[in-house]
């Protein structure tokens, strides 16, 4: 009978990891419309391209090293059991072991299935800060090294364990990923903006920052909901297991406190932007959203539904100043996803030291370790890429759009304005 | 024959409309267009930044009248689209040569 309540958890906890997998999984299509939203029309055909190939490149990339690389899972995941079956009487004995409240116990390809689609995340953070500008394939050959090489070895010191070359470990404590994930896509993001370059015609030549509209705002905010709702996957499911009421109670108290955190920052942005602009914008009361999101996720156990509605409000508060601060520094990021994800996952990491119980010291190194390394790799990459087939469009092709240039099909051709 | 043909604020059409067809106009030909006066465009705001938008949306209104109805026409399409607000729109009256109702053949007035 003993036995069979462990198989019920096994496969509880398995499914559980799952189901949370899926519901990141869509996170992906949640990013690709609230870019394609907020690009031109004339670049929505290959924003959905970058953002379905980059996709599969990275689930292709964690499959042949990153794992590995991370977690130890061994080259094509040869160390994972996956399709030779599996030594039940051991797993049975792991279970019996561990407990209802100790470590997880769960088939090996569903920690693959739902580590990668973190990978995944991080990636699609890129996409839209280089958006409307770059050459498709120097983004997914950045792709390839991001999620095969850049992403897994700073997740490997974090949540592998692993030392920093054998030189240091880190005491560093993120939950589901507000540094590893979100700072660390929106770092590699930073090193691309910057060896890329503004759009064409954002900022003028005696300093005046140009509005350049999205599209399609009914997209963006469908894209805003799809990853508030995949969220619950991404902070839910990194409670890594649900057996026993002890651990059920940590993963509703995640799931209510990333709602609250969203709540929070959705409130907090579309205030603060009808001070400061005098409108309600909603493309800023979507990013505030998505910075509550990111505010909680390093710590979305622990917190009250009202502390966590504070923290997320604060994060949204932040993603306002961070956007028009780099706008000021003419970073051009057409979706604000430097600030959403960079800036106010820094702020994330420092709030579990300010409100939970991670040592600042420890975040702080953690924070500038996962930069630094990410950082000047991707500044490397996107350097040798430039020098090889270069990362920018023509300014003729910037103008007619890079839906023609790159994918050769427009998103819209029967409302073509030719 | 006169061609009236209206600028206006594209949310007075249905007044216009109305106050038309109470003096008897037997038919309009709208259209949507877009363009600038003394206003000029107006400002938009998006992620912080303002950016202007040079042609404002308004609507086009075509009446074909006999000389005699014209001053009517004028003052009911005046008074209908006045809001006293800047961007009300302008009037024109230009003369009309012919008038041709495909169906019958019927040219002149009688094709009015």
């Amino acid at each position: 009978m003993e036995n069979q309540i462990f198989e019920l958890q096994y496969a509880m906890d398995t499914f559980y990891f799952l189901i949370c997998g899926a519901l990141v999984m869509w996170m992906a299509a949640g990013f690709a419309m609230l870019e394609s939203g907020l690009v031109r029309a004339k670049n929505t055909t290959e924003i959905l391209t970058k953002n379905v190939a980059l996709f599969a490149i990275a689930c292709t990339m964690y499959m042949i090293c990153g794992y590995d690389l991370m977690y130890g899972g061994g080259l094509f995941l040869s160390g994972v059991e996956t399709t030779g079956g599996i030594d039940v009487e051991a797993a049975l004995a792991a279970s019996a072991e561990n407990g209802f409240d100790g470590d997880s116990v769960y088939s090996g390809a569903s920690d693959f299935f739902f580590q990668v689609v973190f990978v995944a995340t991080a990636m699609s953070i890129v996409s839209g800060a280089v958006a409307e500008r770059m050459k498709l394939w120097a983004f997914l050959l950045f792709a390839v090294v991001m999620t095969g090489l850049i992403y897994p070895m700073q997740g490997g010191w974090t949540w592998g364990g692993n030392s920093v070359f054998g030189m240091f470990e880190l005491d560093y404590s993120d939950y589901a990923g507000s540094g590893i994930v979100h700072m660390a896509g929106a770092t590699a993001a930073l090193a691309g903006v910057i060896v890329l370059g503004a759009r064409k015609g954002k900022y003028g030549s005696d300093g005046e920052i140009n509005a350049i509209p999205g599209a399609n705002l009914p997209l963006a905010t469908l894209g805003a909901f799809i990853l508030w709702m995949g969220w619950f996957g991404f902070n839910g499911g990194s409670t890594l297991k649900l057996g026993g009421i002890a651990v059920a109670n940590e993963v509703a108290n995640v799931f209510m406190n990333t709602n609250a955190a969203a709540s929070g920052g959705l409130i907090a942005a579309l205030i603060v932007a009808r001070i400061i602009f005098g409108k309600a914008d909603l493309t800023m009361a979507l990013n505030g959203a998505l910075a509550g999101l990111v505010s909680i996720t390093a710590d979305p156990a622990s917190q009250t539904a009202l502390m966590s509605t504070i923290i997320g409000a604060l994060g949204g508060l932040i993603v306002v100043f961070s956007i028009l601060a780099l706008d000021k520094l003419r970073i051009d990021d057409p979706v604000g996803a430097i600030s959403v994800h960079g800036t106010v996952g820094i702020f994330g990491v420092l709030a579990v030291a300010i409100f939970g119980d991670a040592s600042f010291s420890g975040q702080i190194i953690g924070l500038l370790t996962i930069f630094i390394w990410v950082f000047v790799l991707s500044l490397i990459t996107w350097l040798i890429i430039k020098a090889i087939i270069g990362v920018r469009v023509t300014e003729e092709q910037e103008f007619d759009g890079v839906d023609l240039s790159e994918c050769g099909m427009e998103a819209y051709p029967e409302f073509a304005n030719k | 024959m006169k061609l009236v043909t209206a600028i206006i604020k594209p949310f007075k059409l249905d007044t216009v409309r109305e106050a038309l067809s109470e003096i008897g106009v037997q038919g309009i030909t709208v259209t949507e267009v877009k363009g600038f006066g003394r206003q000029k465009g107006h400002t938009e705001l998006y992620r912080g930044a303002e950016y202007v938008v040079d042609f404002l949306p308004k609507t086009k209104l075509e009446v074909a009248v006999s000389d005699d109805q014209v001053d009517s026409v004028l003052e009911a399409v005046s008074k209908a689209a006045h809001s006293g607000k800047i961007g009300d729109g302008k009037i024109f009256v230009s003369d009309l040569q012919q008038v041709v109702r495909i169906r019958t053949g019927e040219s002149g007035e009688d094709a009015l």
